[in-house]
């Protein structure tokens, strides 16, 4: 794990995502590095949610969806994996609006633990109020564990798909907007539990708000029309050292 | 450059008719909801009064007797609950099968359009049409002569775009959205299927029970020539053996036999209507427990 190689996640060449006649992602380059949050900033269509598909390969399960190019994941192709259960396994998604499962909010975090064949009630016990507490949720649902995750609140609901995500312990975090239906001082709490993850895994981060990439992200990278216009050191991009003309402008939000 | 005046415009003319149409449309919706149960209520009270009177105990635990001018109906109602749980028994699986194929596995092309089109199109075959299949196919072909199995196959058959096309719908109307959370934790297809589509989807398949235990039932055209017979004096062993039902019993009653009291067809009828509503009250009753506890 010291050598240079295993230090990069994620290493992408010439990615192409199309779904038929339309073109999401026009071969996209560039790289995510071991314990980094990388953040993705751009409009609507510029391919940043097609980008995450194709990661876990939802491209299996999406007809249509075409990838092309080169995907490496810990440095073996995403398109060699046979078991792509496994993959999927160790990489943690939180969509844009949340996902609870129709069941009990115990459950939904239990699913993935059981699902690997964990069993023993005291081991799921474990695992649910681990996942709860990291995704600082676990003060609010500890006496209604039983009730259904889709009675939350949304703010509580993304938490708790974020407590989902963590109890798969993904290697990657790949996240999608998931502020959108969050009110601002639960973003803030998700965001510093986000910070303290970046220790044990790489979390991938598509944002519609330019200011949270500069928060949290230590690269970004801008997405524009399914182009891959501009990837940096966040600090640099966002002191006004890009190298692209539309970076500058859409950081500081002539357009977008 | 002339404006609308839209608020003005409203006002003056539109409010009026509004209000009146809106009268309207609401009587006429309403007066069609009348006209549709005004049939259903006129057949079951013709029943109960007309067969009212030949309900008894004995008419439930007897057999019929005086060549079917007296006596009950015990064989056709042991024999109708045989024909309905071995169809049941044979369609249930399958189509709840294949509409999780259906609606899980099979990639859109045009084999599966295909496929949904033939199973539209069977559920639109005269029953008399599966009838014949049915004696040429089960009595005849694989030798189970007419027989409780011959009759069931073929009522399953019957019913099987019912539980299909049912179980189908249900299963596509549970969110996309929980497919793809279930799949991103690394769930199989078939883990997500038992563990989320499924356990959400009981309540559309009961639905299709219920439809096809009211067309089982019912049916006669498809059991008089593959395992319903007139009359036996005893009740049948095992699915191997012919039987007497409910449907063909009312229909033998009613047109074939002369001397019969008015009320004993009448009987016979309000029975084979009771006994589809107790059929299929498990179902509902079921259904109704699964929407008390519904999750999303």
């Amino acid at each position: 794990m010291v050598s240079g190689k295993s230090s990069i996640k994620l290493n992408i060449e010439g990615l192409k995502i199309s779904y038929g006649d339309h073109v999401a992602l026009k071969g996209a380059s560039l790289e995510v590095r071991e314990n980094e949050i990388f953040g993705i900033i751009g409009p609507a269509g510029a391919g940043k949610t097609s980008f995450l598909r194709a990661i876990n390969r939802m491209d299996e399960m999406t007809p249509g969806m075409k990838v092309e190019g080169k995907l490496e994941f810990n440095g073996k192709d995403v398109s060699e994996w046979r078991n792509l259960y496994a993959l999927r396994s160790r990489i943690g998604v939180v969509f844009p609006l949340p996902v609870g499962l129709p069941m009990s909010i115990y459950e939904n975090v239990a699913f993935a633990a059981k699902l690997r064949g964990v069993k023993g009630r005291d081991d799921l016990d474990e695992v649910v109020e681990r996942c709860l507490t990291r995704a600082a949720l676990w003060d609010e649902v500890k006496d209604r564990l039983d009730s259904l995750g889709s009675l939350l609140s949304g703010g509580q609901q993304q938490r708790l798909t974020i407590a989902r995500a963590l109890s798969q312990e993904p290697e990657l975090l790949l996240l999608d907007e998931f502020s959108i239906a969050v009110d601002p001082v639960t973003t803030m709490r998700i965001e510093e539990v986000l910070k303290t993850l970046r220790k044990e895994m790489t979390i991938v981060l598509v944002t519609n708000l330019v200011q949270q990439a500069r928060r949290l992200a230590d690269r970004t990278a801008l997405f524009l029309a399914g182009e891959v216009v501009e990837v940096g050191k966040t600090k640099k991009l966002f002191s006004g050292e890009a190298q692209d003309q539309r970076t500058t402008d859409y950081i500081e939000g002539r357009f977008g | 450059m002339s404006e609308v005046d839209v608020r003005g415009f409203r006002a003056e003319s539109l409010d009026h008719r509004n209000q009146r149409n809106q009268r309207l449309f609401q009587l006429m919706f309403g007066l069609m909801t009348v006209v549709l149960i005004v049939p259903v209520v006129i057949i079951i009270s013709l029943l109960v009064v007309r067969g009212g009177p030949a309900l008894s105990w004995e008419f439930f635990t007897a057999y019929p007797a005086a060549n079917m001018t007296a006596g009950g109906i015990f064989p056709a109602l042991v024999g109708t609950l045989w024909l309905v749980a071995v169809a049941l028994a044979v369609s249930l699986p399958l189509g709840v099968a294949a509409a999780i194929y259906l609606s899980e596995y099979a990639p859109d092309n045009l084999l599966t359009r295909l496929i949904n089109l033939a199973i539209i199109n069977l559920a639109g075959v005269p029953s008399i049409v599966h009838a014949l299949f049915g004696l040429g196919a089960f009595v005849l072909f694989f030798e189970f002569g007419t027989s409780i199995l011959a009759a069931s196959l073929t009522l399953a058959i019957m019913t099987l775009p019912v539980v299909i096309v049912s179980t189908r719908e249900t299963l596509q109307a549970v969110p996309q959205s929980f497919r793809v959370a279930c799949w991103s934790l690394g769930a199989t297809r078939w883990q997500t299927i038992r563990k989320v589509v499924l356990p959400n989807s009981l309540s559309g398949i009961l639905t299709g029970i219920i439809l096809e235990v009211s067309r089982t039932v019912g049916e006669t055209a498809p059991i008089m020539f593959t395992g319903a017979v007139f009359f036996l004096p005893f009740l049948p062993q095992g699915v191997m053996d012919q039987t007497m039902a409910m449907s063909l019993h009312l229909y033998n009653v009613a047109t074939q036999v002369t001397g019969v009291p008015e009320s004993l067809p009448y009987g016979v009828a309000l029975s084979l209507i009771g006994m589809v509503i107790l059929l299929n009250s498990v179902s509902i009753a079921f259904r109704i427990h699964l929407r008390r506890i519904k999750k999303w």
